[in-house]
């Protein structure tokens, strides 16, 4: 099963590589890794998503927590939650397939961000799974580049992974 | 306030630490901090001839006393020899801190002469590490880095200062902190209570329990209070090799060594047992064998303090965090306060099927050939030195026969490297106990493969005069590859045999020390007796023994618990 993972980290240096150490050294498999800065400049959020049984997972939290330089973990999946990842995708795109192109992004409310003669960069947030949806819908065809962020995650309701 | 340079700042936490020796090695990185050291004479400096031997100092001492060992290895190649020894201290969950030189902060990424990503390369064999990026700071540093290396599930702490952090002209104020907070870091050493008291109701409604124990009674400091625990409760105990002294060896309730190559009483118990009380241990796969066919009968009740060992390998039905010593204090209270008691006729009946496995298999070698046995002469050593002597092993088959015959009646007399199985920590072992317990007898038992790993230390062992018996089990080949290659490869003894052994006899006293050569079994007693009478001197034994025993019981591959050979035809 998918887990969506979020580590409150000591913003110090080579945080990030025990983390990242860690997965490869225990053969644990990360899909998607963001890190960022929080408010409080002395912290950043990771966010993981990766793939395992119940019992992996258990072993990917208590490991994390075990890293001196991770104060917090939590498995966003384990509760309610939004899940957001940006998408920026550029397309060849050339007579009719314009349309197609700016059709389907309005669709998914992507938007266009950047355009040349023969080209259509378009934007796109939201589920990993939306984005996915949204590749499918217009075919790989014609898609020259693809970036995206990898997920962020957050829990609702008043739930809060803080100090 | 005093004005110290970094330099001497290091040097004085050290000493405000508590610290009386580092064993290391000098080089360009480290020269303020050597010139520091000259300077001073309360911490006093160990100088080794291979950095590995430093590591293996500094995680003896931590072993014989629980508290962390310090080792100081320059950058680049002096760092990367200290890997072995820190990764060995890492399998183990030894306290250590090890701290390394590193070339100047403006040429680290340059590849710089020297330059070595320490921090990079012993990641994940760390419990933690540090890089210096102020000297200000280093006080504050190490006290962390002690205290992280010796709380909790206690490991290896790297502090990797650059060599422009020590320059003595700079100066700065001296503060040790008297006590350091880490907000990401609180080790659970107190454990759940209603877990505690679901675990104790487990135990006194067993019929066949057996209390499993490891490493963690004996760096918890907790074999006092498992003695208790299991005394008034009359269970049945093995230990791990990480656990062995944590239990007395020669108690009726001792059951001997688990695992690959644990006792037969143990290994039945442990598969027939309807509660494991696991103290400290980690479910190992030396200790396990096929996970999938663990003790199929038993409910497992967990204590640890790391709780990424729960339920990792095998799942604990009770899994408690906490320490061993004040979680099993919690049990012999509701133990003391109870009106229950345990089944006496089921455990009476449990006993009576111990007893006649260890009347059966127990201990128990054949004494066939003319050969001496390597098993013979732990058992000699076991006589002479009262089973009071800190044992240091080697690895390979005479570690095995050193945990099996071998009788620790004492936590902390037990040092081996368990996890990791490093050839070569046994002698650099043995000096950094006899240097910390001058009137202690220390034994290192080691191979004639393994000795020649760390040999260049007899050097390092005549100039601070560490007088250790060096018990050398001299089988002329690499005794448990060539066991593995007769069971597995029908003998083709690839690369384990030693054509070109030196005399070692001679080798050691050239380097002024005194040798023995004993190939009979008649002459075993009186010489070693003489061997452990030489108060004064090093002693190397080199005792020739039957190039073809193996080491059992051992555990078939990919079985349950039970399944053993018990000798070389023999199986259960």
């Amino acid at each position: 099963m998918r887990h969506i993972i979020s580590v409150l980290l000591e913003n110090e240096p080579g945080a990030l590589s025990r983390v990242v150490g860690l997965f490869s050294q225990r053969n644990f498999n990360i899909e998607t890794l963001t890190v960022a800065p929080t408010d409080d400049d002395t912290l950043s959020r990771l966010t993981v998503t990766t793939v395992g049984d119940d019992r992996v997972v258990e072993q990917i939290t208590k490991q994390l927590n075990k890293l001196i330089d991770v104060v917090k973990v939590v498995d966003l999946t384990e509760g309610e939650h939004i899940e957001r990842e940006l998408m920026m995708i550029k397309f060849k795109a050339s007579g009719a397939y314009r349309a197609e192109v700016k059709r389907t992004a309005d669709i998914f409310r992507g938007q266009i961000i950047d355009i040349t003669p023969n080209t259509y960069t378009v934007q796109l947030v939201g589920s990993s799974a939306k984005l996915d949806a949204f590749i499918d819908a217009l075919g790989t065809t014609n898609v020259i580049e693809v970036v995206r962020s990898g997920v962020s995650g957050i829990a609702r309701g008043e739930k809060v992974l803080s100090l | 306030m005093e004005l110290l340079s970094g330099a001497e700042m290091v040097v004085r936490a050290l000493r405000d630490q508590g610290v009386k020796y580092i064993y290391g090695y000098p080089g360009g990185a480290l020269l303020h901090l050597y010139d520091a050291i000259f300077q001073q004479d309360e911490v006093e400096h160990i100088l080794v001839r291979h950095e590995q031997a430093a590591t293996h100092m500094a995680d003896a001492y931590a072993r014989a006393t629980g508290k962390a060992g310090v080792a100081l290895v320059t950058s680049g190649p002096g760092a990367t020899n200290a890997v072995t020894g820190i990764a060995t201290a890492y399998m183990d969950s030894i306290p250590m801190v090890v701290i390394t030189g590193q070339v100047m902060s403006h040429l680290i990424g340059e590849d710089a002469f020297q330059e070595t990503d320490m921090i990079g390369i012993s990641r994940p064999i760390v419990k933690h590490s540090f890089s210096i990026q102020r000297p200000e700071e280093i006080p504050e540093v190490i006290r962390k880095a002690f205290h992280i290396a010796e709380s909790g599930r206690p490991g290896p702490v790297v502090v990797d200062i650059p060599k422009d952090m020590t320059t003595p002209t700079d100066r700065f104020q001296y503060e040790f902190p008297a006590d350091v907070k880490l907000r990401s870091y609180n080790p659970v050493t107190k454990g759940h209570s209603g877990q505690i008291k679901k675990a104790f109701d487990m135990l006194m409604s067993a019929k066949r329990p057996v209390i499993y124990t490891g490493g963690g009674v004996i760096m918890g400091d907790a074999s006092a209070e498992l003695i208790e625990l299991a005394q008034a409760l009359n269970f049945p105990v093995t230990n791990t090799l990480m656990g062995l002294g944590g239990y007395p060896g020669t108690d009726r309730q001792f059951i001997g060594m688990l695992g690959m190559h644990g006792s037969y009483e143990a290994n039945m118990a442990m598969h027939h047992s309807d509660l494991i009380l696991a103290v400290g241990a980690r479910f190992d796969d030396r200790v396990t064998n096929a996970t999938e066919k663990f003790c199929p009968t038993a409910k497992i009740i967990h204590i640890d303090v790391d709780p990424a060992s729960i339920s990792k390998t095998i799942r604990a039905d009770v899994p408690i965090v906490g320490a061993a010593k004040l979680v099993l204090e919690d049990m012999i209270q509701l133990l003391k306060g109870t009106k229950k008691s345990v089944d006496q006729a089921a455990l009476a009946s449990w006993w009576k099927q111990i007893d006649e496995w260890r009347e059966r298999h127990g201990g128990r070698f054949l004494t066939d050939s003319e050969l001496m046995k390597p098993q013979q002469v732990i058992e000699m050593l076991s006589k002479v030195t009262n089973g009071d002597a800190y044992v240091c092993s080697d690895v390979g088959q005479h570690q095995m026969f050193a945990a099996q015959y071998y009788k620790f009646n004492k936590p902390n007399r037990w040092i081996n490297s368990g996890g990791l199985g490093t050839m070569g920590f046994g002698l650099p072992a043995a000096m950094g106990v006899k240097l910390n317990f001058p009137d202690a007898d220390v034994a290192c038992v080691t191979g004639e493969g393994s000795i020649q790993m760390n040999i260049q230390e007899l050097s390092t062992c005549k100039q601070y005069d560490m007088p250790v018996k060096i018990i050398c089990l001299n089988n002329q080949s690499l005794g448990m590859v060539r066991q593995w290659q007769d069971m597995n490869y029908e003998s083709r003894h690839s690369q384990s045999y030693m054509k070109s052994l030196p005399d070692f006899v001679k080798l050691v006293e050239s380097y002024g020390h005194v040798g023995i050569k004993v190939d009979k079994y008649s002459d075993l007693e009186a010489a070693m007796i003489e061997a452990f009478s030489l108060k004064d001197r090093l002693v190397f034994m080199d005792i020739a023994v039957d190039p073809h025993e193996h080491v059992y019981p051992m555990q078939v591959p990919r079985g349950t618990m039970r399944d053993m050979w018990l000798s070389k035809t023999e199986r259960t």
